[in-house]
């Protein structure tokens, strides 16, 4: 009632927390996050049909076309923007020659690839130990806390360099790389799940399901799990725009994909001696990675409102019923 | 209250403990051989083996962890077959490169990294907050909407990319900066400026946007609390209402946050130091890692995280004292 | 009521709508009143009845706020509706100050009370010193009771108790001297004994400032002994307006009369289920026995007892009402009864066994026994499952019945509680909150427990709602033979439903007996000040 200056609210009619559809039906509303979903549905196209579009290109990744860059002039490729032509539809790499096209599509490849792997990563492991910290006894509690506590207060991008320096040289690396941002960046995750998980097991409808009888398993499955889906959700989907950064970042530094494997970063770091010869070489990684982290932001930013979080909990929390249930009943503070 | 900063002094230096220890294990026990690392690619076993008894690597693990601890908080001296080093309290070790004190590697390297810390917060906080004080002020306007992408974009960019483009028009292009090379602040105050003034805009505009969003969503959520609206029926204007009532309560988590960026970017302005070619703390990481320079990789992680947990410990106290509601506990 | 020029406020036509995304709301709909000065107006009615949306018309509150007002209000003169943001802003707290329900989040954290009050007044008080603002404020904080007014100025609201803040929510409304007092729910979050204190100032200020006032509360108890005219609304409408006592002795529209009928009485005996089977009755012997029940929360210099050495019997079949401020340690006790919570101290002993220390894996045998309803209607079923899972919830961890005979055990209960049985698959938001607790009630129902513990199962619901709720409960009570833990505030309600009855404060029990004889003959001064706090319907002092 008291809220009735900003927002009324009729006692039954609000929608449930969750329901997929409920969720598609907001997020749809959102003119930005579906053309953010439309430009990524095209990009991991892309990506997936690289093979398929180099060979229609008749290219690939790592033929050298020495014929196409002028070596008088240190490699610069001939023809205009960077050497657009029937054959390179988007130009040659300076110095090299090779075809840009491809090696964007590829670099997508792993972009995309290695952020989704380290996603999972972080996912699983702040599922599990935010869990553990919620469900556990104190002392439980306490290791994970801290633990947690520790893992965000390492400087992630310092660490990964770090480790780069220590693992054997004959690692694949794109897995590598989904290990270790996976496994250095799971800390807010698994405070979000903690933090969550607390102020749900504290509502009364768990109550109600420990009161069933029910193994503690059997509640956490039926109650807390499914509560958490939205929150993990809207999380993981702003981790991934920043995994994407960081493995950039790292390919940026030398420390990511090893050449020959085509990277945006990698080319971004090539590219900081060529702009003034061949802006096009910098332009192009650079428009492809920001367009992708772009949309990836403006999609985590819908789904957060669709899933809004605190949306969520105002229903679970709930304030049906009179003016005011009295807030604080008894000393169970 | 100094209950409090007793108990998260300590707390810290578990942290860091920890940290040092998981650290120290990563990189000296579980890859490959230290000892052939510090030696060089042209050591033969014999020298191997002397330079393994000169780092004391067939001690028990916890010993020489322990030696490293030492060498942190009294100081170590280290035998080169014919003298002795001392290396002063603050000790890291030696560099495997050049056996060069990786404390005085580091002292070297700072000022770079704090200029660039000092400036881009500067920029950061200024543009940040300010703009993102005025499109919750704006809401549903055309600045807003203009502001909201602004800062969308810009919290989707990384630093090289920025960076990059900078370079691009404002170095080569228009040619009004100079290429920046890092002038020291006690060499020439204007020529350091005018060097840094492009890192500091590169990083400090893309941070402001993280900025912007936590402030306006802080400002909101507080205009949004029953005290505004207590001093609305009042008859308060609009103005006063921010300013005196709203500020303070939005504004705590932004200066959490300021804190905790604050330590991290000595270890975490990487990119940035590399994008402009800034001699800092990171540049130094970066080159040992690829060198596998072990005990400059693990000094700067160790400071890095440290500075984080001291940082994190300032936020948190900032924060309280900001925000009454929250107890110390 | 004629609207005369020398009328304070008059409202006409007033209708408040609200643009969502469902369509429009019409929270306040041809609303029509006046009241003199000096008058009193009490605006009583439900949840959803639009009687504060109304009460913030008065001050132009949903200006900007994307509402539609449509016809007149005017208070001292002034146009409210047409009224530019200036002189609303002297309007707001200078002709017309509001206060609000929740003492706490309505006022700057941050800043000293008497600061804020300062403010306010130099905002109306353009030519005051600093110095002379806070005076003023010492002054009006003398005036609501703060003891040691000019020290206490300077503390936070945090540092204040909740009638302390009200009394600070006050005095912030006096400092301008406004002609009319707008109060929204002001009594609403204070505990009985500092409700009655509250009215008591309001009533004093009243007589002394001569202001008017108009109160917006939902309970009738409250509006009864503090203003001299009643406007009953229900959904926007104005239902009933007269003189008060004759609103509560003699009510016109039916709608006034039901809702007379269902607010609970303290001073009138029980009238269902007086029936006392509990000694006599099969098997009616001890069910549960709480021996120095004790619970501690934290340790250290830091802990806090909650409840402390209770020890409290409970036979099969009877009803025991728990009464108590809010910090008594009630829904502690509640929770311990179920082993929701552990005792850290004392014994619990359910037909003789002590399970007071048990693990969760060894309670599961004793979950099904013990069963609780409880508070919130919201968050006690789960909104993402069915309202018929819910309640098959403890027949399937149980894991004897069948799926369709569990499901005809469901519809069966949903029936017992007054629901359709074609409800199961139905989710809780679509439901009211009274229909939600009834949902709760069968949840407990369903494996057939012995005992129940209900948490202030009525204190979320409207006062008709709360009647059936509490009719119910009895009636379940009476058929199946079960054991009730009745835990609420409000003493009337407790008295509806209890055999015995238990008073408690700072985690102790006080008094503890028969219900009747506690509730005419309370023996332990605390109980006689709690039930001389009770508003009654029936003062006949209301007028002034």
């Amino acid at each position: 009632m008291t809220d009735l200056l900003t927002t009324p609210e009729p006692e039954a009619g609000l929608a449930p927390a969750s329901g997929a559809r409920q969720v598609w039906r907001r997020l749809r509303a959102r003119r930005s996050a579906l053309a953010a979903a439309a430009v990524l549905g095209l990009l991991v196209l892309l990506a997936l049909a690289a093979p398929l579009l180099a060979a229609l290109e008749g290219q690939d990744p790592n033929t050298y076309h020495d014929a196409l860059v002028d070596s008088a002039r240190g490699g610069v490729p001939l023809g205009d923007f960077g050497g657009i032509s029937a054959e390179h539809w988007l130009g040659v790499e300076p110095g090299t020659g090779r075809d840009m096209f491809v090696r964007l599509l590829y670099g997508a490849r792993v972009s995309l690839l290695v952020a989704l792997g380290a996603t999972v990563v972080q996912v699983l492991i702040g599922l599990a130990v935010g869990l553990a910290a919620a469900l556990g006894n104190r002392f439980v509690d306490s290791v994970f806390s801290h633990l947690t506590d520790v893992m965000v207060a390492m400087p992630l991008l310092v660490f990964a360099i770090a480790l780069m320096a220590v693992v054997p040289a004959d690692f694949p690396r794109p897995l590598l790389l989904v290990i270790a941002i996976g496994l250095l960046a799971w800390g807010p995750m698994a405070r979000l799940v903690r933090g969550q998980t607390l102020s749900l097991k504290k509502l009364d409808y768990v109550s109600a399901a420990r009161l069933t009888g029910g193994s503690s398993w059997r509640v956490a499955r039926r109650e807390l799990l499914p509560a958490l889906a939205a929150p993990v959700i809207t999380y993981a989907a702003i981790l991934l725009p920043s995994n994407i950064v960081i493995e950039a970042s790292m390919s940026f530094l030398g420390v990511g994909v090893k050449p020959p494997t085509p990277s945006w970063g990698q080319m971004l770091s090539t590219a900081s001696t060529w702009f003034r010869a061949d802006p096009a070489y910098v332009l192009l990684p650079a428009l492809m990675l920001f367009v992708t982290t772009l949309a990836f932001t403006v999609l985590a930013d819908g789904l957060r409102v669709a899933l809004d979080p605190r949306e969520a909990s105002r229903l679970r929390v709930g304030r049906g019923g009179r003016e005011s249930p009295k807030s604080r009943p008894g000393g169970t503070a | 209250m100094t209950l409090y900063f007793l108990r998260r002094a300590l707390g810290a230096v578990a942290v860091v403990l920890v940290l040092s220890a998981v650290v120290y294990v990563t990189f000296y026990v579980a890859p490959g051989d230290p000892a052939r690392l510090a030696c060089g690619p042209r050591c033969n076993t014999e020298q191997i083996r002397q330079v393994r008894e000169q780092l004391s690597l067939d001690d028990p693990l916890l010993t020489q962890y322990w030696h490293f601890l030492q060498g942190i908080f009294v100081g170590q001296d280290y035998s080169t077959g014919t003298s002795v080093l001392h290396c002063d309290a603050p000790c890291f070790g030696l560099s495997y490169q050049n056996n060069q004190q990786v404390t005085d590697m580091l002292v070297e390297r700072l000022p770079a990294t704090a200029s660039l810390a000092v400036g881009a917060m500067a920029v950061w906080l200024s543009v940040g907050i300010g703009t993102g004080l005025m499109s919750a002020l704006r809401r549903g306007g055309v600045t807003e909407r203009v502001l909201t992408w602004l800062t969308l974009a810009g919290t989707a960019t990384p630093v090289f990319i920025s960076g990059l483009l900078m370079l691009m028009v404002f170095c080569a292009y228009l040619e009004w900066l100079p290429f920046p090379t890092y002038v020291p602040l006690t060499e020439d105050p204007e020529q350091w400026a005018w060097n840094m003034l492009l890192p500091w805009v590169a990083l400090g505009l893309l941070e402001s946007a993280k900025y912007a969003r936590l402030t306006r969503s802080s400002t909101l959520e507080t205009l949004a609390e029953d005290h505004i609206r207590t001093f609305r029926a009042y008859g308060v204007p609009e103005r006063s209402l921010v300013v005196r009532h709203a500020l303070r309560g939005a504004l705590a988590p932004v200066i959490a946050l300021t804190a905790a960026d604050f330590g991290s970017i000595f270890g975490g302005a990487v990119l940035t130091e590399k994008m402009f070619g800034l001699p800092g703390i990171g540049q130094l990481l970066v080159d040992a890692t690829q060198k596998i320079d072990l005990p400059v990789v693990v000094a700067v992680v160790v400071i890095t995280g440290a500075a984080v947990v001291i940082a994190n410990i300032v936020a948190d106290v900032l924060y309280a004292v900001a925000d009454r509601r929250v107890a110390l506990r | 009521m004629t609207a005369g020029t020398a009328s304070l406020v008059s409202v006409t036509d007033l209708s408040i709508a609200f643009p969502t995304g469902e369509g429009v709301v019409r929270a306040v709909d041809g609303l029509s009143f006046t009241l003199a000065p000096g008058g009193a107006l009490g605006i009583v009615g439900e949840s959803g009845s639009g009687k504060s949306t109304a009460a913030y018309a008065l001050l132009g509150l949903h200006k900007g706020t994307g509402a539609a007002v449509s016809g007149s209000v005017t208070v001292a003169g002034h146009d409210v509706l047409a009224a530019g943001d200036a002189e609303l802003r002297a309007l707001r707290g200078g002709v017309a100050a509001m206060v609000f329900q929740d003492p706490l989040s309505s006022l700057d954290p941050y800043q000293a009370i008497g600061d804020q009050i300062a403010e306010v007044y130099r905002v109306h008080r353009k030519d005051a010193s600093r110095r002379a603002a806070r005076e003023r404020a010492t002054e009006v904080l003398d005036r609501v009771g703060i003891p040691d007014a000019a020290r206490r100025a300077r503390s936070r609201p945090h540092e204040f108790s909740g009638g302390m803040r009200q009394r600070a929510l006050i005095a912030m409304a006096l400092a301008c001297e406004p002609r009319l007092l707008v109060a929204d729910e002001p009594t609403t979050a204070l505990d009985v004994t500092v409700q009655a204190q509250i009215l008591d100032l309001l009533r004093d200020l009243r007589a002394e400032t001569g202001m008017g006032l108009i109160l917006v509360t939902h309970d009738l108890g409250v509006a009864a002994g503090t203003v001299d005219e009643l406007l009953v609304m229900k959904d926007g409408r104005a239902v009933e307006h007269a003189p008060v006592r004759t609103v509560l002795d003699a009510p016109r529209e039916t709608y006034t009369r039901d809702l007379l009928a269902a607010v609970p009485r303290v001073n009138v005996r029980r009238t269902t289920g007086v029936k006392r089977p509990s000694a006599e009755g099969p098997g009616g012997g001890v069910l549960l026995e709480a021996d120095g029940l004790t619970r501690t929360f934290g340790s250290g210099r830091k802990a806090v007892t909650a409840v402390e050495d209770v020890s409290l019997t409970l036979r099969a079949g009877e009803t025991v009402g728990v009464v108590g401020e809010s910090g008594s340690g009630k829904t502690t006790l509640g929770r311990m009864l179920v082993r929701l919570l552990e005792p850290t101290g004392g014994a619990l002993r359910y037909q003789g066994r002590d399970i007071g220390g048990l693990k969760d894996r060894e309670l599961r045998a004793f979950r099904s026994e013990l069963q609780m309803v409880f508070q919130d209607p919201v968050s006690s079923l789960n909104p993402r499952r069915s309202v018929g899972e819910s309640i098959a919830d403890p027949l399937r961890a149980a894991g004897r019945l069948g799926d369709a005979e569990i499901v005809a055990r469901v519809r069966e209960l949903l029936e017992r509680v007054g629901l359709d049985p074609g409800a199961y698959h139905r989710y809780p938001h679509e439901f009211s909150g009274g229909q939600r607790q009834r949902v709760g009630i069968a949840r407990a129902l369903a494996p057939e427990p012995k005992l129940i513990v209900c948490d202030e199962p009525v204190s979320a619901l409207d006062v008709t709602t709360q009647a059936q709720v509490v009719r119910l409960l009895g009636e379940l009570q009476r058929d199946l033979g079960l054991a009730l833990v009745f835990i609420a505030h409000d003493l009337a309600v407790v008295r509806q439903v209890s055999d015995r009855l238990v008073v408690m404060r700072n985690g102790r029990i006080v008094e503890e007996g028969d219900a009747d004889s506690v509730y005419e003959r309370p023996g332990h001064p605390y109980t006689q000040g709690l039930l001389a706090a009770v508003p009654l319907l029936e003062k006949a002092e209301a007028a002034a």
